[in-house]
């Protein structure tokens, strides 16, 4: 919202800076934005009045003037124009001046002849047409008024007043007006508010002879104020009103209109002005769309209307929609003698619903969506009739038609004094409470607060405590630290998600955060088969683009696209990790329709009986780790030893490790799913080249998936101590020789099972393919260490273990090597 | 003998000064010394002297055994002394070279700068929950105070799923979920993703984060919503930051305010940063609405609470200097690395 400075003074006696006003302003509640000034843009330009003009010598087109500027001497400028004439008041750049856009003058010769600075144009003072209908557009601005030589331009062109640009809250509809800002300025300076009664000089005739307005939904329509004014004098309007509009942001059109747009600024009431000829009837209807309706808006577009829609309409059909736009036939035309001013307050979540379903967001509709006061319209309206007669802008004809079904009464609110103190914290007197109240508008009506009709925001206690709080000054109430004692520590699931990030972290893993949603698309890119459920995603109904328009069921494509990115950015390796959420849609978001949530406790209890809830529509949001490497360290090995680093700090124990051969996202040699019983916590392996072509790396891979929610689950809740060995330990070495395709996880099962309880560990240190032992063979070197806990074993029972190891191992075709 | 053993002397106490290393010092050792040694030697031919002879001669052979054991004794120092100067000399390597890389990985500055803040609610007593980012129309809205038409919802452009499921577009949810479930009192810090569907640019992404904050109990009060919130930010941005309250519009908080900090860059005086206000928006609070309460279930004529909300990115770039929110999700190495 912008508000000219000098406008709010019409309704407060503001004396200070803009500075200060803006910095008050904001602290009391209407947030200043910024605030600016056009003359701020323009410096040395003051009125020129031209003594003499004489050709250039050197140039047909140039003349030179010589100009009084309120010095002792006229000075001589060269102008290229052809519209001065000796007598003219212009505005003149002296040497060293300062044009919007940062344009500086300095003296200078054209041809030859000394120019002593420059005649501005419209444009080159940033002004258009519009603003000063009168002048030429290609000359020189010749102005309408008389002014003393050497004033300053921006005087001379009402370019002087600061314009502030407040931010209003959409609680404070009343604050998108020049009078309702004025009001809390007149508080917030505590000076008296000066607001305005309209009054409307007799005309002639009678309104009601000519227009007739009916409200046939009053749910949707709560008041229609109309007048009429005859025999208009479309013209441009007065430079104050003009230049009050465009510092508003608003393009001055002519005196019918800029009443419209001038009283919507001053009263926050949108305000439409119709050509009289145009309604069918004489009657005004205003009532819902009919079925298969449509109507043309100003804007030029054909627009089929729907039965909840609000519709102004005549004797025949819509001519506009309700608070949104008019139809095309409802402006005012250089044939119009007659037109229709309507003041109307129609229900702004009906106009909200109704401009997004048109998709036609404006003004109008935007103030109607905040809610504005129905008491407002009349007002509003004799303000615009007042206007008409001061700009002579038409006859006005008596009489405003007021259509009122159910009046808008004040809201009263108890004042309990300690109420309100009990939730600021303050010590505040009934009397200090009141003072504040009083000046905003509101009055006491015994120990209750009556709250102005365009306040109602104001609904209980707490509304009280704001408006006493924002004056008292936020900063200036106290603080204090809360009484009480609280305890607080991280739940066990937070602790455990700590440790494991801060773990992959010392292995060397960077921490990255990802978007959740991702294109479709990132299911071919890891290969996911076409009927992977996890290409069941949740979608979107609005996204910003294909890109972000499902949640991912999946976060390994999030990790790539950071791998393929710090690839291409040339880093000679990359290891991350995220803690990942991934959506799983769940089942029961189907069986429930969008209508079931018209009752939303109906809706609670039908789901009840199944035992569940609403939130259980909601997808399942499971957290991940996802790893993903490449570099000269990093190989399936590597990834997978910190996977099993990890789980082991996580106290995870009995990991079966189970090739992984489905050979899409992963390498179909080089992948593999950890399970701890039936439960899958994950997966470990090397991308498939044809995947990492996709992401463009040319290098391997290597990525884990881990489920994290699992991995809690199947924590190590307490760790116990294992006493130190008190009796020596016994060491074999056996090197084993078996078909490469025997996994080395057999063996060991097979070592261990052999081996019994004794075998305190196992550990591979050396493998070797080649000559020695022939085509399709490895041979897997363990070092196997054998102790008990309660005596020394003797080199009989290690030998027994060894050869039941041995024997378990031949059973799969393995065998020492010789 | 005497002549013997003087002679046995001589000839040690020269070869163990002449001894090189500490190996032919004990060989002399052994050869003087020793059970097989020159000195036992002579001395197992002690029964052939006379009776006035023996003690004169077992005294001077005990005097010579000691002698030579000292000097054995303080040439091996000698020796190992010098044997571990000469080493140090040799040891010697360029202490100037760059030191090896340990492993090191490390954690997003979002979490860096969660952690402190974590760090310091729970030290207020506040317990930190989560809960859904895909959220019902219900708990994101309807519950706090935004109805379907309310026009408060524009300022929140929001991602839909279906009509009523959406991608929460706040952390406030998790006020109504808390409430739901706890009751009153309450002291939480909900930290989590949000949504709103803003194109990506420097200071906008169509998912950010937030976390909120929630106290329920008897007497809370607006004095303590600023206490509590001057202490965070004193703690967070250190005990010189000054903070301000402004008057501001929640639907879901009455009185509401917004909170300024005093800007980091210029510490108030005013500079680009801060649009020459001297000031940093940094969070929204104020006083749970009463209807909020009573949706919950609590009365709000014996229960009040206070609210707030922080923008966790706006407080990473603060705390770092980034300029450009985009880097946060680009998890470039080259950025990550700069934080740990």
């Amino acid at each position: 919202m912008k508000m000219p400075l000098g406008w709010a003074k019409e309704f407060a006696d503001i004396t200070c800076t803009p500075q200060e006003f803006a910095d008050r302003m904001t602290m009391s509640g209407s947030k200043v934005e910024c605030w600016e000034s056009e003359a701020d843009q323009i410096d040395n330009v003051v009125v020129g009045k031209i003594l003499e003009i004489v050709p250039h010598p050197d140039s047909d087109h140039m003349v030179i003037c010589q100009v009084e500027v309120g010095q002792e001497e006229p000075v001589q400028i060269v102008t290229g124009a052809g519209n001065l004439k000796v007598g003219d008041l212009v505005p003149a750049a002296l040497h060293k001046s300062r044009l919007p856009g940062g344009k500086e003058i300095r003296k200078g010769k054209l041809r030859g002849v000394v120019s002593n600075g420059m005649l501005c144009s419209l444009s080159e003072l940033g002004l258009t047409k519009h603003d000063f209908p009168n002048a030429v557009e290609d000359g020189i601005l010749v102005l309408d008024e008389e002014w003393a030589p050497g004033t300053p331009a921006v005087t001379a062109l009402g370019m002087d007043d600061v314009t502030v640009e407040f931010e209003i809250t959409p609680n404070r509809p009343d604050c998108l007006a020049v009078r309702g800002l004025g009001r809390e300025a007149a508080a917030t300076f505590g000076v008296p508010f000066k607001d305005h009664t309209p009054e409307v000089k007799p005309g002639h005739g009678d309104v009601n002879t000519m227009l007739k307005v009916d409200i046939e939904n009053t749910e949707l329509c709560y008041r229609y104020c109309g007048a009429v004014v005859e025999n208009v004098r479309v013209k441009p309007s007065p430079k104050w009103m003009r230049q009050r509009l465009r510092n508003c942001g608003v393009r001055p059109i002519n005196n019918l209109v800029d009443i419209t747009n001038y009283v919507m600024l001053e009263y926050g009431q949108p305000m439409h002005c119709f050509d009289y000829k145009y309604v069918n009837g004489a009657h005004i209807h205003v009532r819902n769309a009919k079925d298969g309706e449509h109507i043309v808006t100003l804007d030029g577009v054909d627009r089929a209307l729907s039965p909840e829609m609000l519709v102004i309409a005549d004797d025949n059909g819509p001519i506009g929609v309700a608070g949104v736009m008019g139809g095309e036939y409802s402006g005012t035309y250089d044939s119009t003698t007659t037109v229709v001013f309507e003041s109307a307050m129609f229900n702004g979540p009906s106009v909200r619903t109704t401009a997004k379903k048109l998709g036609l967001r404006t003004e109008s509709s935007g103030k109607y969506e905040k809610g504005l006061d129905p008491n407002t319209c009349h007002k509003a309206l004799a303000r615009a009739l007042e206007l008409v007669q001061l700009l002579d802008a038409g006859d006005v004809v008596n009489g405003i038609i007021d259509i009122y079904p159910a009046r808008r009464e004040s809201r009263c609110i108890l004042l309990r004094p300690d109420m309100v103190n009990k939730l600021l914290g303050t010590e505040l007197s009934r009397e200090e409470m009141v003072n504040i109240l009083l000046p905003l508008g509101f009055t006491m009506d015994g120990d209750y607060v009556v709250c102005p009709t365009d306040r109602w925001d104001m609904e209980r206690d707490c509304d009280i405590a704001e408006e006493v709080a924002r004056f008292v000054g936020y900063n200036k109430m106290p603080s204090t630290v809360m009484r009480g004692v609280a305890e607080a520590r991280p739940t066990p699931r937070q602790t455990f998600d700590e440790k494991m990030t801060h773990t992959l972290a010392g292995y060397g893993l960077w921490e990255c955060e990802t978007f959740s949603f991702y294109s479709p698309k990132c299911y071919d890119q890891i290969n996911l088969p076409a009927d992977s459920e996890l290409r069941n995603a949740v979608v979107i109904s609005n996204p910003l683009g294909e890109d972000t328009s499902i949640m991912r069921t999946t976060a390994l494509p999030s990790l790539l696209d950071v791998v393929a990115r710090n690839y291409s950015a040339r880093a000679a390796e990359c290891a991350v990790f995220e803690q990942a959420t991934e959506y799983l849609p769940s089942a029961l978001a189907h069986e429930v329709a969008d209508n079931d949530f018209n009752n939303y406790s109906a809706l609670c209890e039908k789901l009840a009986a199944e035992g569940k809830t609403p939130s259980d529509l909601l997808p399942q949001e499971k957290q991940k780790l996802i790893l993903a490497a490449y570099g000269a360290k990093w190989d399936y090995l590597a990834m997978k030893g910190v996977v099993e680093k990890l789980l082991a700090t996580a106290g995870i124990k009995n990991i079966t490790v189970v090739r992984n051969a489905e050979g899409t996202t992963y390498h179909p040699g080089r992948a593999a799913d950890l399970y701890v019983e039936e439960t899958k916590i994950g997966t470990v392996g090397e991308l498939h080249p044809t995947v990492c072509a996709n992401y463009g790396i040319k290098t391997r891979v290597i990525a884990a998936d881990l489920d994290l929610d699992a991995m809690f689950d199947l924590r190590a809740v307490e760790t116990l101590f294992q006493p130190l060995p008190k009796h020596p330990a016994t060491s074999r070495d056996l090197a084993l020789v078996a078909d490469t395709s025997v996994p080395a996880a057999d063996m060991v099962a097979c070592i261990k099972k052999g081996a019994g309880k004794i075998l305190e560990s196992v550990t591979l240190f050396d493998i070797y393919t080649g000559d020695k032992i022939g085509e399709g063979k490895k041979s897997l070197a363990y070092n196997l260490v054998f102790r008990a806990s309660d005596r020394t074993l003797t080199d009989e029972e290690v030998d027994t273990a060894v050869q039941k190891i041995l024997k378990n191992l031949a059973a799969i075709d393995v065998v020492l090597r010789s | 003998m005497k002549e013997a053993l003087e002679s046995i002397r001589r000839t040690a106490d020269e070869l163990i000064a002449q001894a090189a290393d500490e190996k032919a010092v004990d060989e002399l050792r052994v050869r003087f010394l020793g059970k097989k040694g020159e000195l036992t030697a002579i001395l197992k031919q002690m029964g052939k002297l006379s009776a006035e002879e023996r003690p004169v001669v077992g005294a001077l052979a005990n005097e010579v055994r000691e002698d030579i054991d000292t000097h054995i004794r303080s040439r091996m120092k000698e020796l190992a002394e010098a044997a571990l100067t000469a080493r140090l000399a040799a040891e010697e390597i360029d202490v100037t070279l760059p030191g090896s890389e340990p492993v090191q990985g490390g954690l997003h500055p979002f979490h860096l700068v969660l952690n402190d803040l974590k760090e310091i609610f729970l030290g207020m007593g506040f317990d930190v929950v989560s809960g859904p980012e895909v959220e019902l129309d219900h708990y994101n809205f309807e519950m706090l105070n935004m109805p379907k038409s309310h026009p408060a919802r524009d300022t929140q452009d929001t991602f839909y799923i279906t009509e009523n499921l959406l991608l929460r577009t706040q952390t406030s949810p998790m006020q109504i979920r808390t409430m739901e479930k706890d009751k009153a009192p309450i002291r939480i810090i909900a930290p989590g993703r949000v949504y709103r569907s803003d194109a990506v640019d420097a200071t906008h992404s169509p998912l950010f984060h937030q976390v909120e904050g929630l106290v329920v109990d008897k007497g809370i009060t607006f004095s303590d919503l600023k206490g509590t919130l001057e202490v965070f930010i004193q703690k967070l941005y250190g005990p010189d930051t000054k903070v301000r309250f402004r008057p501001h519009h929640f639907p879901y908080t009455e009185p509401s305010a917004e909170m300024d900090m005093s800007c980091f860059k210029c510490g108030g005086k005013g500079c680009p940063l801060c649009k020459g206000e001297g000031w940093i928006e940094i969070l929204g609070c104020g006083m749970v609405h009463p209807k909020v309460l009573e949706n919950c279930g609590i009365d709000p004529e014996v229960y009040s609470g206070y609210a707030f909300g922080v923008g966790l990115e706006r407080i990473t770039m603060m705390r770092y200097g980034i300029d450009d929110m985009r880097l946060l999700y680009e998890n470039d190495l080259r950025f990550l690395k700069q934080f740990n």
